[in-house]
């Protein structure tokens, strides 16, 4: 259909979602962005956020975690490239929250600065996991 | 000569042998299928990225602000990433990447430049080690996986590389690996990835589709995104390359094993009609005795 756009996401491991949808919103480095068809092109950073998928109009949507990475727009086809991606209903709440503070543990135990620089990283991302998953 | 027995022997452990390779064969092919699988599912995000690279680099104006582009100027110091297999019995596969880094390594030693390595996998580390000890800096062994190669080891080496570049440590990068031709062709090969040869990249996507479309870019600064976007690509790089290692290693050691074990049936082939003859000779001998005794009465 013409008023649908191509998505896909990519991973370094596999394609992950390849399909077509009315409206994509992307987590940009610069702020949320929707894609329809016949967006222009474009060629974005992304943060750490939910991609939300819309198959039609007021269909529902399908809430998908990445952790960063790169938007790729053209007028028929929009693909992000993320290091890790994961469906919002996949994640589960309690398991990230240990996550989190072994994380803070980690951090406090680590010496080397590089060391610190991974963790911290990796507590933001935990960190914008679970609002993912809470906060709507 | 040899008794009967020890022909016997012979042939037991021969087949034993060859059971061993034929199990060998038959694992390395159904590896090789997964590796393949996985170097496939790799493929869209590696070329979306370098169509993304191209895009970005036609529409960079001026020199780019990135060393990992421009390099630093320099190509005194040269860092070269080896990829090898962690297991032998693989035929000349990590022979034939050692050969290739050998000859590398003594060039740019010949040129009086420095030199250091960086080992994925340990059997390049066990062979470059004796002739290079001072230059190898780092080894990444058990880099693949049991079963499969994972992002997050490639990303790995990538990050001890940036982080030596960013320390200064080295101008020039380089990659050697086995590439992965087909089941029966590997061939060695030296890419280099600092810094980065975007034609080389953008040879690949010559049908790169809407590539004199005008793009917008968020942030609008082209070398933010640039910046972001080139160590990603090192680990991707990486990753492909130890995709193609794996698959190579698997490929190489199912064609070494097939021989192996067509080897040791021809040896078997010929031990049983030695063992034959041995066994014939035997039965006349003791005839003509039995014979030759009865006549003597």
């Amino acid at each position: 259909m013409s008023n649908q756009i191509n998505f896909e996401l990519v991973s370094p491991e596999a394609r992950l979602v390849s399909q077509a949808v009315h409206l994509a919103e992307i987590p940009g480095e610069e702020g949320m962005f929707g894609v329809m068809a016949g967006h222009c092109a474009l060629v974005s950073l992304l943060k750490c956020g939910v991609v939300k998928l819309h198959k039609t109009k007021d269909g529902e949507e399908q809430r998908i975690f990445i952790t960063g990475g790169f938007a790729d727009v053209t007028g028929e086809s929009c693909t992000v490239l993320a290091e890790e991606a994961i469906d919002v209903k996949d994640l589960n709440v309690e398991s990230l929250e240990q996550y989190l503070k072994d994380l803070n543990e980690d951090l406090d135990l680590a010496s080397e600065s590089a060391d610190k620089k991974r963790i911290k990283n990796r507590i933001e991302i935990t960190k914008a996991k679970i609002t993912a998953v809470t906060g709507r | 000569m040899p008794s009967l027995r020890d022909y016997r022997d012979r042939i037991k452990s021969v087949k034993s042998t060859r059971k061993i390779t034929s199990a060998m064969k038959m694992v390395a092919a159904s590896k090789l299928r997964r590796a393949q699988e996985q170097a496939e599912a790799s493929q869209p995000y590696a070329q979306s990225m370098a169509k993304m690279l191209t895009r970005l680099a036609s529409n960079a104006t001026g020199a780019s602000s990135s060393k990992l582009l421009s390099g630093t100027g320099a190509d005194q110091r040269v860092l070269m990433i080896v990829v090898t297999a962690d297991r032998g019995l693989c035929g000349g596969f990590n022979a034939n990447v050692v050969k290739e880094a050998r000859t590398n390594a003594r060039n740019i030693l010949a040129q009086g430049k420095e030199l250091s390595i960086v080992c994925v996998g340990r059997k390049g580390y066990d062979l470059l080690n004796r002739e290079f000890r001072a230059n190898v800096v780092k080894n990444f062994k058990d880099a693949f996986g049991k079963k499969r190669v994972e992002y997050a080891q490639a990303n790995a080496i990538a990050e001890f590389v940036l982080d030596r570049f960013d320390a200064n440590e080295f101008d020039v990068c380089q990659l050697v690996y086995s590439e992965f031709k087909s089941v029966l062709v590997q061939s060695p090969r030296n890419q280099q990835l600092i810094p980065l040869d975007v034609s080389a990249v953008k040879d690949e996507k010559a049908d790169a589709e809407g590539v004199n479309l005008t793009y917008e870019f968020e942030p609008a600064d082209e070398e933010v995104i640039l910046n972001k976007l080139l160590p990603r690509n090192l680990g991707v790089q990486i990753y492909s390359a130890m995709l193609d290692s794996a698959a190579g290693e698997q490929a190489a050691r199912m064609t070494a094993m097939d021989n192996a074990t067509r080897n040791a049936g021809e040896m078997i082939n010929d031990l049983t009609l030695q063992y034959n003859r041995a066994r014939q000779a035997y039965i006349t001998k003791e005839l003509i005795e039995i014979i030759s005794g009865a006549e003597a009465l």
